[in-house]
C-alpha cells in the first residue's frame, strides 16, 4: 500500500516523454535506412517499461525472489567450474576432474596379530584385515590405505566420493550439465506446446479434437515408467532425455493450456483487423497470436525446467542414462557401492547432490509461481 | 449419469488402443528388432530366420500391431526372460494388487493432507503459516523423490527404529508361516474393501437423504459398522493376524513417502482454487447472513473449491505413479514400479513393455473412477444424468 504514489510518480517517468518523441521523429526524417532503428528504440523502450512494471510485480512475492536468489546461485556454481578450474585452485590437476580425477589421503596402520590387539582402528590393523590392502603384510609393518570416500578436508571442500573423486568439483561441473538440461526441455516443450496449442487453437476442428484428445493422453500418461522402458531400449543421453522430456510435456499438458490461451487470443479484434488487412495464416498465428501466448509459454518453461532437473536425478540416480556425471549419478555411486544407507555418518555422500537437485528444481518452480502471479492477475493478493 | 459413464468407457477403450498403440511404437522403433538384440550372433541364419518366423515378426507393420493388440486383449504378454517359463501376465497379475494398496491409500492420505492444508492456507493468506507451508509444500513437490525416500528409510528405519527399511514382509518371521504371502495379502485387501464399501455405501446413502436427522443417523450407524466389520474379520482370522499386520508394518513408511510427495501438488492447488472461489459472491452473502467463519469456509468455499481438485486428479494421477515407481523401488516394495525397473535394468523387455501397458490401465482406471466421483460430486452432471 505504501508503495503506490511511488508506482504512480515512476510510471510518469517512464512514460515515453513528448520531448523525446520530437528527438526521435527528426532521425525516422533522415532516410528509409534510419527507419528501423529508431523504431526499434521505441520498442526497446516499450519493453524496458513492460519490464520494470512486471519485475515491480514479481518482487513483491518474496518466495518468488527467493526462487531467483537459488537460481543465481546455481548459475554462478555453474560458472565457477571452468573458472576454478582454468585459474582458481583446480587448475590443471587430474585429481579435481570429476569423472576421472582420483585423490585419496593414505592412512599409515601399524599391522599388529590379531584383532583383539587393535586398540586404535584409525592407527592399527591386524594382520588379516591388512592382506585386503597390503597382500603379504607381517605384524609391523605398516600398511598404506588410501581414505575413499575422505571426509572433507582443505584439499577438498566437500570431500571425495567412494572413488576418490572430488565432491565440490563433482557438483558445479553437475550444475552447468543441469542447466543445459533444464534449457534444452524448456526450449522444446515451449516451441512445441505454443505452436501445436496456436495451430490447435486458430484451426479448431478436426485438428484441434486430434491434437488434444492426444495431449490428453500423454498427460495421463506417467513420464517415469515411459522414460525407464525407454531408457532400456535406447541408449538415452543429456540432450537426448532433454528433446524427449520436452517432446512428451510439449504434446501434453503444456499444450493444452497455452492452447486455452491462445484460444481467448484468436477472438480478439486485433486478429480480425490482421485478418482484414490480409494477413494469411500463418502471419496471423506467428506474428499474433504467439506473441500474446508468449508470457504464459515463458512461465511453463520454467515449470518445464523443474521437471527436466528431477527427472534426471531420477533416471540417473537408477544408472539408466548414459551420463558421465550429473547430481543423480553422485547418489547412484554412493548407492552402488553402499554408503547410502549407513546413515549420515557420510553425509558428504548423502547431502549436496540430493540438496542440489531439490533446491534448483524448487528454485524454478518458486520463480514460476511467482510469475504466475504476475500474469494471471486473478492469483495475486487483493 | 449410466450414459456419462458409458460415454466415458467407450472414450477410456479408445485412449487405451492409443496408448497400446503407442507403446508397441516405441518397442518398434529401437534399434534393430528383438532378436538382433538377444539373440546370439553365431547362431545360423536360417534358424534366425525360423525364429522371425515364429515370432511373427516377419509381418508387414500394421500385421504386427494387430498381432500386439489382439495378444494384449487375450492376455498374452508373451514369457518373461529373466523368470523363464512363467508368462508376464501371470508376474504383472501378483504384483498389481500391492501397487494399488500402495496407490490407493498414498492418494487418499495426500488428498486428504492436500486438501485440508489447502484450504487453511488459502483462508489465513499472507500469514507465516502461509509461507512454511508454501515453501514446505513446494520443496517437497521438486524434492528429489529417491533421495527423499532413503532419508525416510534413514529417518524412521534407522534411527527411530519404528518401521522395516524395506520389503514386502519380514522373511525371518515369515519362515514357519502356514501361509503365502499373498493369501494373507489378498485376505487384507479383502476386509479393506468390504469396510470402504460400507463406508462409501453410507456416504451415498446419507447424501440422498432430504432430512438432516436421518443422514445423521445413517452415519452414526454406518461408519462405526465398518469400523466393526474390519475388527470382526480379523477376530475370525487371528490366525493369519499377525502376518497381515507384519504386511501393514511394512507399507506404512512407503505410504507417507508417497503421500508426502504426492501432497503438495494437491495442496498448491487447493489453495488457488479456494482463492477463487473466496471471491464469488456468494461467499459475501454468507458472511453478510452472518453464516459462522468456519462454515462459510468448509460449507461455502471449500466444498466449491473441491472440483478442480478432483478433475487435477488425472494430472495428480501421473504424478503419483511416477513417484509409486521409485518409492516402490527405493522401499523394495514388490510392486508393478520395482518390476518395471528391474525388468528394464535386465533388459527383459517383455516384462518391461508389459507392467509399462498395464500402468498404463491403472492410470486410465484411476481417471474413470474420479470422472464417476466428479460426476457424484457435481450437480450440474448429477441431476442432468438422473433426468
Amino acid at each position: 500500500m505504501t508503495g503506490r504514489p511511488t508506482q504512480v510518480t515512476e510510471d510518469q517517468s517512464t512514460q515515453v516523454d513528448p520531448t523525446e518523441l520530437e528527438e526521435l521523429t527528426p532521425a525516422v526524417e533522415v532516410g528509409e535506412g534510419e527507419l528501423p532503428r529508431s523504431l526499434w528504440r521505441v520498442r526497446l523502450r516499450l519493453a524496458w517499461q513492460g519490464f520494470r512494471k512486471n519485475w515491480r510485480l514479481f518482487a513483491e512475492n518474496k518466495i518468488g525472489l527467493a526462487g531467483l536468489i537459488i537460481i543465481l546461485i546455481f548459475a554462478v556454481m555453474a560458472l565457477a567450474f571452468p573458472l576454478l578450474r582454468a585459474v582458481g585452485p583446480w587448475d590443471n590437476d587430474a585429481i579435481y576432474d570429476p569423472v576421472i580425477g582420483y585423490d585419496a589421503p593414505v592412512a599409515e596402520l601399524e599391522v599388529v596379530p590379531t584383532r583383539a590387539e587393535v586398540t586404535d582402528p584409525t592407527q592399527q590393523i591386524d594382520a588379516i584385515d591388512a592382506q585386503l590392502w597390503c597382500f603379504g603384510a607381517l605384524p609391523g609393518d605398516t600398511c598404506r590405505i588410501p581414505q575413499q570416500p575422505a571426509p572433507p578436508s582443505e584439499g577438498h571442500l566437500l570431500g571425495t566420493d567412494p572413488l576418490g573423486r572430488d565432491i565440490a568439483s563433482q557438483l558445479t561441473f553437475s550444475t552447468r550439465a543441469a542447466f543445459l538440461l533444464g534449457l534444452i526441455a524448456a526450449l522444446v516443450t515451449v516451441g512445441i506446446a505454443t505452436s501445436i496449442g496456436s495451430i490447435a487453437a486458430f484451426y479448431g476442428g478436426w485438428l484441434d479434437n486430434f491434437l488434444m484428445r492426444f495431449a490428453d493422453l500423454i498427460l495421463l500418461m506417467p513420464l517415469i515408467p515411459i522414460l525407464i522402458v525407454m531408457s532400456g531400449l535406447w541408449e538415452i543421453n543429456l540432450p537426448l532425455l532433454g528433446v524427449l522430456i520436452g517432446v512428451l510435456n510439449g504434446f501434453g499438458g503444456t499444450a493444452i493450456v497455452l492452447k486455452s490461451q491462445a484460444l481467448s487470443v484468436k477472438v480478439k479484434p486485433f486478429i480480425d483487423a490482421a485478418r482484414v488487412s490480409g494477413g494469411s495464416n500463418m502471419h496471423l498465428i506467428f506474428r499474433h497470436i504467439v506473441p500474446n501466448v508468449l508470457p504464459l509459454s515463458f512461465l511453463y518453461m520454467m515449470f518445464s525446467v523443474t521437471e527436466a532437473v528431477s527427472l534426471e536425478a531420477t533416471l540417473s540416480f537408477f544408472g539408466l542414462l548414459n551420463v558421465d556425471m550429473s547430481w543423480g549419478i553422485m547418489l547412484n555411486t554412493a548407492q552402488s557401492q553402499g554408503y547410502l544407507r549407513s546413515g549420515f555418518e557420510f553425509w558428504w555422500l548423502l547431502i549436496p547432490a540430493g540438496v542440489a537437485v531439490t533446491l534448483l528444481a524448487a528454485g524454478f518452480f518458486f520463480a514460476g509461481r511467482a510469475m504466475d502471479e504476475v500474469i494471471n492477475p486473478r492469483l495475486r493478493a487483493r | 449419469m449410466l450414459k456419462f459413464i458409458g460415454r466415458r468407457l467407450i472414450q477410456m477403450t479408445f485412449l487405451f488402443f492409443l496408448f497400446l498403440t503407442l507403446v508397441f511404437f516405441l518397442l518398434e522403433s529401437q534399434p534393430g528388432d528383438i532378436t538382433s538384440q538377444f539373440l546370439d550372433p553365431n547362431i545360423p541364419a536360417q534358424v534366425r530366420q525360423l525364429i522371425i518366423e515364429r515370432l511373427g515378426l516377419d509381418g508387414s507393420v500394421w500385421n504386427r500391431w494387430w498381432n500386439y493388440i489382439t495378444n494384449f486383449v487375450t492376455g498374452n504378454l508373451g514369457v518373461s526372460f529373466s523368470q523363464y517359463p512363467r508368462s508376464v501376465f501371470d508376474v504383472i497379475v501378483e504384483r498389481i494388487p500391492r501397487t494399488l494398496f500402495l496407490f490407493t491409500f498414498a492418494t487418499l492420505l495426500a488428498y486428504f493432507i492436500g486438501f485440508t492444508l489447502g484450504k487453511r492456507v488459502a483462508w489465513k493468506r499472507g500469514g507465516f503459516s502461509e509461507h512454511a507451508v508454501t515453501i514446505g509444500g513446494v520443496l517437497l513437490y521438486t524434492v528429489f523423490y529417491p533421495w527423499f525416500a532413503i532419508l525416510m528409510i534413514l529417518l524412521f528405519g534407522s534411527y527411530l527404529d519404528i518401521f522395516p527399511i524395506n520389503g514386502f514382509i519380514d522373511p525371518g518371521f515369515w519362515r514357519n508361516a502356514p501361509f503365502t504371502g499373498n493369501e494373507v495379502f489378498s485376505q487384507l485387501i479383502l476386509s479393506l474393501a468390504i469396510a470402504a464399501f460400507i463406508v462409501s455405501a453410507t456416504a451415498i446413502l446419507a447424501r440422498r437423504q432430504e432430512e438432516r436427522r436421518t443422514a445423521r443417523l445413517i452415519r452414526a450407524v454406518g461408519y462405526p459398522l465398518s469400523v466393526i466389520v474390519l475388527v470382526g474379520f480379523w477376530v475370525i482370522r487371528s490366525e493369519m493376524r499377525p502376518y497381515a499386520l507384519d504386511i501393514v508394518h511394512h507399507s506404512i513408511l512407503p505410504i507417507i513417502t508417497l503421500a508426502l510427495i504426492a501432497f503438495a501438488g494437491v495442496m498448491l492447488l487447493t489453495r488457488s482454487s479456494m482463492l477463487e472461489t473466496l471471491r464469488e459472491d456468494y461467499i459475501l452473502t454468507a458472511r453478510a447472513k452472518g453464516v459462522p467463519e468456519k462454515d462459510i469456509r468448509d460449507r461455502h468455499a471449500a466444498r466449491n473449491a473441491l472440483l478442480p481438485v478432483v478433475t487435477s486428479f488425472v494430472l495428480g494421477l501421473a504424478f503419483i505413479i511416477g513417484g509409486g515407481v521409485v518409492t516402490e523401488t527405493v522401499f523394495s516394495w514388490p510392486g508393478m514400479g520395482a518390476l518395471l525397473l528391474n525388468a528394464t535394468v535386465i533388459e527383459d523387455v517383455p516384462v518391461a513393455t508389459g507392467a509399462l501397458a498395464f500402468i498404463g490401465v491403472l492410470a486410465l482406471l484411476g481417471h474413470l473412477i474420479v470422472d464417476i466421483l466428479y460426476a457424484v460430486l457435481d450437480p450440474r452432471i448429477r441431476i442432468a444424468g438422473r433426468e
